[in-house]
């Protein structure tokens, strides 16, 4: 497994990322109102553009890979696309914006691009989601929206891709599947799993971790066959859909603090972060899942490629106890060292009383925000995925796709 | 630190370490507001059960988790009528200074002593694991204090006491 790549992009925290088709660029938002563009120079990102038109926190930024436009949301319960245009006067490529009517009077939580470009969603505060497509005539985006069943405030959205049924995540412990068929843009999509018939705002499906918890990320599986979610109670739950509405929960445990955001990484592969701080990969199939690794793993990661690390921040003992290594860490190795005698308990210790410092060893310092793929591989599968946090941080982690990995591994060595 | 302290604080530092994982979380019941869910209490379904560590009848910490902000209510030891006065008198300093504190909430809820809202927004500019041990630590310290004041004001009141009788003697 390659080391990661960490750039630190700003000292303020980042609230979600959207890398540009060739990955050359990155739309960021810096915990404010404006959502800025840096681009890749070598090892360093510059900031090229500045994307000013909310007056809000911007919540959400999707970068569509075809038609290379972007969408923000924002907490000011508007919407912007934005789209490359020579400007009139210099002849320059820049970014403008075009409204778009989403008819909501909360915060805009989340935005994503369907598959096809041609609509997206965005989840909403004012417990709806907004299908938009474009009005040719007004020169604008409309929305519709899909208000029922919804009870609380929409955390997360995701699109199948048949371009039609979309996932939803929300604050009032649920994950719904609904339909976002609009007439006008969708070819009547395929029977699938979910559902045969389709019409807008049909609910195919409503499911709950087994003990609740505010659903924070919906995403569907490469095939749109599965659903997976986290929730707040640390789980991650996948959903094996059936026809005759019997659909079948996998419900993950986790040990850790609860994530944030997952992506599929292959159909059988899902990385997740959040409060934890680090990338985890789980893979499993319709008999079970599991977590099989971190990928920000101190132990067969050598800490010295690990790109250009933040100033300030200490360097990682690689043969560290645990993730947090604190201060009962530090504590036995004390009292293991210098023969003292003040055994600390299971998490907290402190000789004296005095100095309970704890210290996280993993490559994010806060929590992960938004976490996206970065690299497709042949197959399809992805290979690395890029990561943001709290801590400014922006990460490129290989993934270490099962088979696809292995194989590629022992592709590289020469059998002779 | 004694062997009965550690279990407590670790209880409450593992506690708190669960319950600040916040994120930024619009209201939902007024437009373009953004206010901690704890104090506003309007949307039942982003607040979580309040948790209750006790570690006798007049020592207790109580966590209140919410989506973007919890609250931390501590008790604190109050022995006798001095230790009464002297922790009303410290945590009335602390708070109202409790924009230098940051943390710190300027009233603490019924039934404890003093109060510390955290939102997202300390946990975003913040590291996480740095607030829990700042509360960690003020744990720790306030019982200290509050002993040290009140040995420092029985040996002022000896000493004033001697010096006073000494003119009788």
């Amino acid at each position: 497994m390659a080391a990661p790549q960490v750039f630190p992009i700003a000292q303020v925290p980042l609230t979600t990322h959207a890398f540009s088709p060739d990955r050359s660029q990155v739309a960021v938002s810096l915990n404010n109102n404006d959502a800025q563009i840096y681009t890749r120079h070598g090892q360093e990102w510059t900031l090229t553009e500045t994307l000013s038109e909310h007056d809000k926190l911007i919540t959400s930024i999707d970068w569509a890979p075809q038609s290379n436009r972007i969408v923000t949301a924002s907490q000011d319960r508007n919407a912007y696309v934005w789209s490359q245009s020579p400007d009139p006067s210099t002849g320059q490529l820049v970014w403008k914006p075009t409204l778009v009517l989403l008819r909501i009077n909360r915060a805009a939580t989340y935005v994503r691009w369907s598959p096809r470009e041609d609509k997206f969603a965005v989840a909403s505060g004012a417990r709806a989601i907004c299908i938009c497509s474009f009005d040719e005539e007004n020169n604008w985006w409309v929305a519709r929206l899909i208000k029922k069943p919804i009870r609380s405030t929409v955390l997360s959205v995701d699109w199948h891709p048949n371009n039609v049924l979309l996932a939803a995540g929300s604050a009032d412990m649920k994950a719904r599947v609904f339909s976002a068929y609009i007439k006008d843009v969708d070819k009547r999509p395929l029977p699938s799993v979910w559902g045969e018939k389709l019409p807008f705002n049909t609910l195919c499906g409503e499911f709950a971790s087994p003990s609740g918890g505010w659903v924070h990320s919906v995403a569907f599986s490469p095939s749109g066959d599965l659903l997976a979610f986290a929730s707040h109670d640390s789980s991650i739950t996948v959903v094996y859909p059936d026809a005759s509405g019997a659909h079948g929960l996998i419900n993950i445990k986790g040990s850790t603090l609860p994530y944030l955001t997952l992506i599929w990484t292959a159909e059988d592969a899902i990385v997740a972060a959040g409060h934890d701080c680090q990338p985890v990969l789980f893979k499993g199939g319709p008999e079970g899942w599991a977590m099989t690794a971190s990928l920000d793993d101190a132990t067969s990661t050598p800490r010295s490629a690990g790109g250009s690390p933040k100033p300030g921040v200490p360097p990682r003992n690689a043969g560290g106890v645990g993730r947090l290594n604190s201060a009962a860490f530090n504590t036995f190795r004390n009292a293991d060292t210098r023969g003292g005698i003040n055994p600390g308990g299971p998490t907290l210790a402190s000789p004296g009383g005095v100095g309970v410092e704890s210290e996280i060893m993993t490559v994010h310092q806060n929590t992960i925000t938004a976490v996206r793929p970065y690299e497709h591989g042949a197959n399809g599968e992805v290979t690395k995925v890029s990561t943001t946090g709290l801590d400014g941080k922006l990460v490129i982690w290989s993934v270490n796709a099962g088979a696809a990995g292995l194989a590629a591994r022992l592709g590289g060595v020469h059998l002779r | 630190m004694s062997n009965v302290l550690r279990p407590y604080l670790a209880a409450v530092r593992l506690t708190l370490t669960a319950a600040l994982t916040l994120e930024n979380f619009s209201s939902q019941v007024v437009e373009r507001h953004n206010k901690p869910e704890i104090e506003a209490a309007r949307s039942p379904e982003v607040l979580l059960n309040p948790l209750t560590i006790s570690r006798n009848e007049n020592e207790r910490v109580l966590i209140e988790p919410s989506v973007n902000s919890i609250r931390v209510s501590i008790k604190i030891k109050q022995a006798d009528e001095i230790e009464r006065i002297l922790c009303h008198k410290f945590t009335r300093f602390m708070m109202q200074r409790a924009e230098n504190f940051v943390v710190l909430r300027r009233k603490p809820v019924a039934g404890y002593d003093i109060s510390f809202l955290i939102t997202n927004f300390h946990s975003e500019s913040m590291l996480k694991h740095k607030i829990v041990d700042f509360i960690i630590l003020f744990m720790e310290d306030v019982d200290k204090e509050i002993s040290e004041m009140k040995l420092s004001l029985n040996a002022r009141a000896r000493i004033v006491a001697e010096s006073y009788l000494t003119a009788f003697g």
